[in-house]
């Protein structure tokens, strides 16, 4: 049994705020969790399942907020797979509601990592794990994981610093159709190029931005979303898959997203053809272009052109990112829970001056980790 | 102006049980590799148990110290301790002549003079307790 239509989005919230050095992860998580649940039509009391990771959170980070949301779920989901995460945790829910273990799961994140001043990207990617001992040393950032992926892919396609910049200024030109996104301000090709080298050739403005923030989503079953108050929007296929050194034999350039997108897209039983957008993380400009050869949008080595002439603004043959994504709307350290709600909001009619003409099949894929050492894939397929 | 790339002062590696064998043999200016004595796979990172085959009987074969440049990046801006004032330095994977991609720095050499798909060589530098630490520079021109 597949889980195609078993479950559903019933509600979203995607907190306003950009900046909130007045207030903790934890309240702008329960803040979201209150907004998901008046847009689904549910109380609190009625949320059975719960998902959740974050930067801050302990070994047990998962419990500290059932306790401060005072609720006692008969499924909890914490898989920690960086930004990915809570792509992830929408398969891991859906399955878990067609198991019949739970019926209306929250699915949360929310930081402050703004107003921590948190160097998410450019400071050490240290941890206890056997593999850090053999990086580490050698001054391995975040930026320069991904900066490693976008070298070789110059290297091998001849992929140039001009296209990955015009991922940066259609995502800054639908940021600029978002009120709520934290940079407007139209930007050109020549600007990402003049901004200053973050790591090489990635430049400050092919790197996400660092913002506090938060969303929810709530999902329940196929038969319990009918009788709320929103269209339901459905989850047809998911997948998931990691990436790592292989033995010391990776090919750089295949990323998860490889294994992921194929996984959902055949369990959804849809083509890329039938997809009106893709939310695609966009930690890096990189990233964009190598999620989408690695799904299949085009083939390898033809990201450079592909991301060109227009093909992701939202009135493109490929809308992408429409919010604004990472690069300009919003990243509070992870973002996977944005991508999910952007596809709702656009599913529904509801994207505002970025909305998809006829969107009913949405593609949502998150990465998280650092590409150029280890990293996690999910992906979903959505529909209305 | 181009400037000599930087040589950071690198955090020290969290030595284990199982890598403890690699980082001495750096120490004494060698570099080896672990092959599986059951399936022959080579393996990078030094690790107890093969990856392939879960066989715990390994050899540790002597790798050349040459290679190649697989990837490269400048790294303009690194916040953490040892690292914040010695940018810019130049991370890199290394393909070693043996076959796998180790994560290093190149050194000796100005930016633009490491290139993707360069040769390089082992360079060995000590870090006390008779353990050393794998970078890597531009392979010199034989006299």
């Amino acid at each position: 049994m597949g889980l195609a239509r078993q479950a559903a989005i019933v509600g979203v919230y995607e907190h306003p705020t950009r900046f909130a050095p007045n207030k903790t992860a934890f309240q702008l998580m329960a803040e979201s969790a209150r907004g998901a649940l008046a847009d689904a039509g549910l109380s609190l009391k009625e949320v059975d399942g719960l998902c959740s990771t974050g930067l801050g959170f302990g070994a047990t980070g998962i419990v500290s907020l059932c306790e401060y949301l005072n609720l006692k779920p008969g499924f909890v989901d914490s898989t920690a797979i960086g930004g990915a995460s809570f792509v992830a945790h929408a398969a891991h829910a859906a399955a878990a509601i067609a198991a019949g273990l739970c019926s209306v799961v929250l699915i949360v994140y929310g930081s402050t990592a703004a107003s921590q001043r948190l160097a998410i990207g450019t400071a050490g990617i240290g941890s206890a794990d056997p593999a850090d001992q053999y990086e580490t040393p050698f001054g391995p950032t975040t930026v320069a994981s991904y900066a490693l992926v976008a070298a070789r892919h110059m290297h091998e396609y001849g992929t140039t610093a001009e296209q990955l910049a015009e991922i940066a200024v259609t995502t800054r030109m639908h940021a600029g159709l978002n009120p709520q996104a934290k940079y407007r301000e139209p930007i050109t090709v020549e600007d990402v190029l003049a901004s200053r080298t973050i790591a090489s050739p990635l430049r400050l403005l092919d790197c996400c931005i660092i913002s506090d923030g938060a969303g929810a989503f709530v999902m329940t079953s196929a038969e319990r979303a009918r009788e709320l108050r929103r269209r339901p929007i459905w989850l047809l296929g998911a997948g998931e898959a990691v990436g790592h050194g292989e033995g010391g034999l990776r090919d750089y350039l295949e990323t998860a997203a490889a294994q992921s997108g194929r996984a959902a897209l055949a369990r959804a039983g849809v083509a890329h053809r039938e997809i009106d957008l893709a939310m695609i993380y966009d930690s890096f400009t990189i990233t964009v272009l190598v999620t989408l050869e690695n799904l299949g949008f085009c083939r390898r080595g033809e990201g450079g052109s592909f991301v060109s002439g227009g093909r992701l603004r939202f009135d493109g043959a490929l809308p992408v990112n429409t919010d604004g994504g990472g690069l300009s709307s919003n990243h509070p350290g992870m973002r996977g829970v944005f991508l999910v709600i952007e596809a709702v909001r656009q599913l529904r009619g509801e994207a505002g001056p970025a909305q998809v003409r006829d969107c009913r099949i949405a593609l949502v894929h998150g990465t998280g980790g650092t590409l150029g050492l280890r990293h996690s894939g999910a992906t979903l397929v959505l529909a209305n | 102006m181009s400037q000599q790339a930087n040589v950071p002062s690198r955090p020290r590696p969290r030595i284990d049980e199982e890598s403890r064998p690699w980082w001495e043999a750096l120490g004494r200016r060698e570099l080896y590799l672990q092959r599986c004595l059951e399936c022959g796979a080579l393996r990078w990172y030094p690790r107890a148990l093969c990856p392939e085959c879960l066989c715990d009987r390994t050899q540790w074969v002597r790798a050349s110290g040459r290679g190649k440049v697989y990837s490269l990046t400048t790294v303009h801006q690194n916040q953490t301790p040892g690292f914040a004032g010695a940018t810019p330095y130049l991370l890199a994977y290394v393909e070693l002549e043996e076959g796998v991609r180790i994560l290093t720095n190149v050194v000796n050499c100005r930016p633009e003079e490491a290139t993707i798909g360069a040769s390089v060589e082992a360079v060995f530098q000590d870090i006390g307790n008779q353990t050393g630490l794998l970078s890597f520079q531009p392979t010199r021109q034989q006299a």
